[in-house]
């Protein structure tokens, strides 16, 4: 699959207090998180963001507690990947389990904010400007609740064989 | 070749007799624990997958402990919703109200993880159970449903890095110096997806409570768990919590590490973690002058009685700064009624704290004691990322509960001898 979307790019540790203040944790729709989605470091984020933008991060993007809040409220304004130096553990996790793709490649210092950029998720093959990077290959495990259509899926066809 | 405490438990659960870093696999839980805020996410995709039941309804488990005493309509809901799914599912342990407290001291408080145990909980601080000898870690919320469904879990069996304590504390000086000193040295991502271990005579003279702490901010260096060897005092603290059998496990010799820290006790001092980061570790000295509005002394890393007790030392006889709040959280309603009992409250009530009921509140920035742009607390909580506590320009330092009592007392962030 070839996805294509603008750069919007964070930091180094951003954490889930970030993507998703706890304020608004009561809230379980994903339409209304995504609303206040990176909200403390960048309050129009959600009113800019278009659907099939995508996230570039520094190290340990997604650090801190395990809210699924945070790739929900990511995916529900229509962000489809996460490119980072590296992932937290529990955000890496639950990032696969809530649908949204998770790419670890060292491509911050090289991209700018909007740049348009083009990722092949099955080769991992990142393209923008002149510029190719190729992200670290998914774990087999992962790759294979993937494949499964997600973790729920998986347990669904484990149950009902 | 050798395994860690942490290796033995995984391949006992898995029903092998050998793990290594890097292995996946498909272990089986003692526990599957959720909370107000990550449950009704398992809830909905525990209808999703359709199954009649949990698979054991003694071992999920559901504290409804973040905006306890529920602080709005949703989150109202949200207890009802899971109330509701209990009384369904006959769940037994099921918290809220006045059994409720902080999730993380109420569980082994209530006897329901024991050494060599396996937990998973929709909570990142689920690894506070390490301190018990078992494995414990955070995840989200559909991975709970899958541990809920089936009683299993797949694992990524994690690297290890050994801290070996030796020497002697200084006064004041508790498990939250030691977790912050490390996570200073190492940062907030030193121990991505690996296991931290702790040792030496140093880590077996703290009280389980500074080791609940420990174990507690292993996530806040990536770390997947956080565990200790289990001694006398792990043993001595089980005992009538709990009438199931327990298994000691024990790290090899031979077992391997990626990292082994020797640390000297002696050289911590007391230790503050400057926003926004839990890694901006500062000793006390060098943050003088700085004022404080609020203190928080309470929260799954130091709600505990051992907190509670050193923070009515300092507090004895004195009376909070004139422009500084202190609340004080007693982590759950037995830490509530031994700190009524030990006459602690008379202590913070004469000083003009606030005591709180058992809750998560405001480590999270949930409610009961939320900061106003620019203000400035003393935490002795576990994260200080930007707006935690509240308003995005607000500010947390995290500390012992020495430094929080000390800090309320001058208003201004203060080492005890400042004050005594």
């Amino acid at each position: 699959m070839i996805l294509k979307g603008r750069v919007w790019k964070f930091g180094d540790n951003i954490d889930t207090d970030i993507i998703i203040p706890a304020r608004y944790l009561a809230l379980t729709d994903p339409k209304a998180l995504g609303e206040h989605c990176m909200e403390p470091l960048a309050p129009n984020f959600s009113k800019e963001v278009k659907p099939g933008d995508i996230i570039v991060g520094g190290f340990n993007f997604g650090c801190g507690s395990s809210r699924e809040h945070a790739p929900l409220a990511i995916s529900a304004l229509g962000i489809p990947l996460i490119i980072a130096k590296s992932f937290a553990r529990i955000f890496y996790r639950n990032g696969f389990n809530k649908g949204l793709a998770l790419l670890e490649a060292d491509i911050w210092e090289d991209v700018e904010d909007g740049d348009i950029i083009e990722v092949d998720l099955s080769s991992g093959i990142i393209t923008w400007k002149d510029k190719q990077a190729k992200a670290k290959p998914i774990p087999p495990f992962m790759q294979e609740l993937i494949n499964a259509g997600g973790l729920i899926n998986y347990l669904k066809r484990k149950l009902g064989g | 070749m050798g395994m860690t405490i942490t290796e033995k438990i995984l391949a006992s659960h898995a029903g092998k007799t050998f793990v290594e870093p890097g292995e996946i696999i498909e272990a089986k839980i003692d526990l599957a624990l959720a909370n107000d805020i990550t449950a009704p996410l398992s809830l909905e995709e525990f209808e999703k997958v359709g199954a009649p039941k949990v698979f054991d309804k003694d071992k999920v488990v559901f504290v409804l402990d973040h905006f306890t005493p529920n602080k709005d309509i949703l989150s109202a809901e949200n207890c009802k919703k899971i109330r509701e799914f209990s009384i369904k599912h006959n769940i037994t342990n099921f918290y809220e109200g006045g059994q409720c407290g902080v999730e993380h001291a109420l569980l082994p408080e209530a006897g329901l993880v024991i050494p060599g145990d396996l937990v998973i909980g929709a909570d990142s601080h689920t690894c506070t159970y390490g301190a018990l000898g078992a494995f414990a870690t955070g995840m989200g919320s559909t991975d709970i449903t899958y541990g809920m469904v089936t009683g299993h879990i797949w694992l990524k069996v994690p690297e290890n890095i050994k801290f070996v304590c030796h020497g002697k504390w200084q006064e004041w000086v508790t498990g939250k110096d030691l977790i912050l000193h490390i996570i200073g040295k190492i940062g907030v991502d030193g121990a991505l997806y690996a296991s931290m271990e702790f040792d030496g005579e140093a880590i077996a003279a703290l009280s389980m409570d500074s080791r609940f702490t420990i174990a507690n901010m292993a996530i806040e260096a990536g770390g997947k768990n956080g565990i200790f060897k289990i001694d006398d005092k792990t043993i001595e603290y089980v005992k009538g919590r709990s009438e199931r059998p327990y298994t000691v496990f024990e790290s090899d010799k031979d077992a391997k590490y990626r990292e082994v820290y020797e640390i000297d006790a002696g050289s911590i001092g007391l230790n503050v973690a400057c926003p926004s980061l839990p890694s901006n570790v500062k000793n006390v000295d060098e943050l003088k002058g700085v004022h404080v509005d609020q203190v928080i002394i309470g929260s799954c890393t130091n709600g505990r009685i051992d907190d509670l007790e050193m923070a009515a030392k300092i507090l004895k006889g004195k009376k909070t700064a004139k422009h500084t709040r202190c609340i004080v959280i007693p982590a759950t309603p037995k830490i509530y009624a031994e700190a009524l009992r030990r006459g602690l409250f008379e202590i913070f009530l004469e000083a003009e704290c606030i005591i709180s009921p058992p809750t998560c509140g405001p480590c999270l920035g949930g409610h009961m004691g939320i900061l106003a742009k620019g203000e400035r607390a003393v935490a002795t909580t576990n994260r200080n990322f930007i707006g935690r506590m509240g308003h995005p320009e607000s500010e947390v330092y995290l500390s012992g509960p020495a430094v929080a009592a000390a800090s309320a007392i001058k208003g201004e962030i203060a080492h005890p001898r400042e004050v005594l």
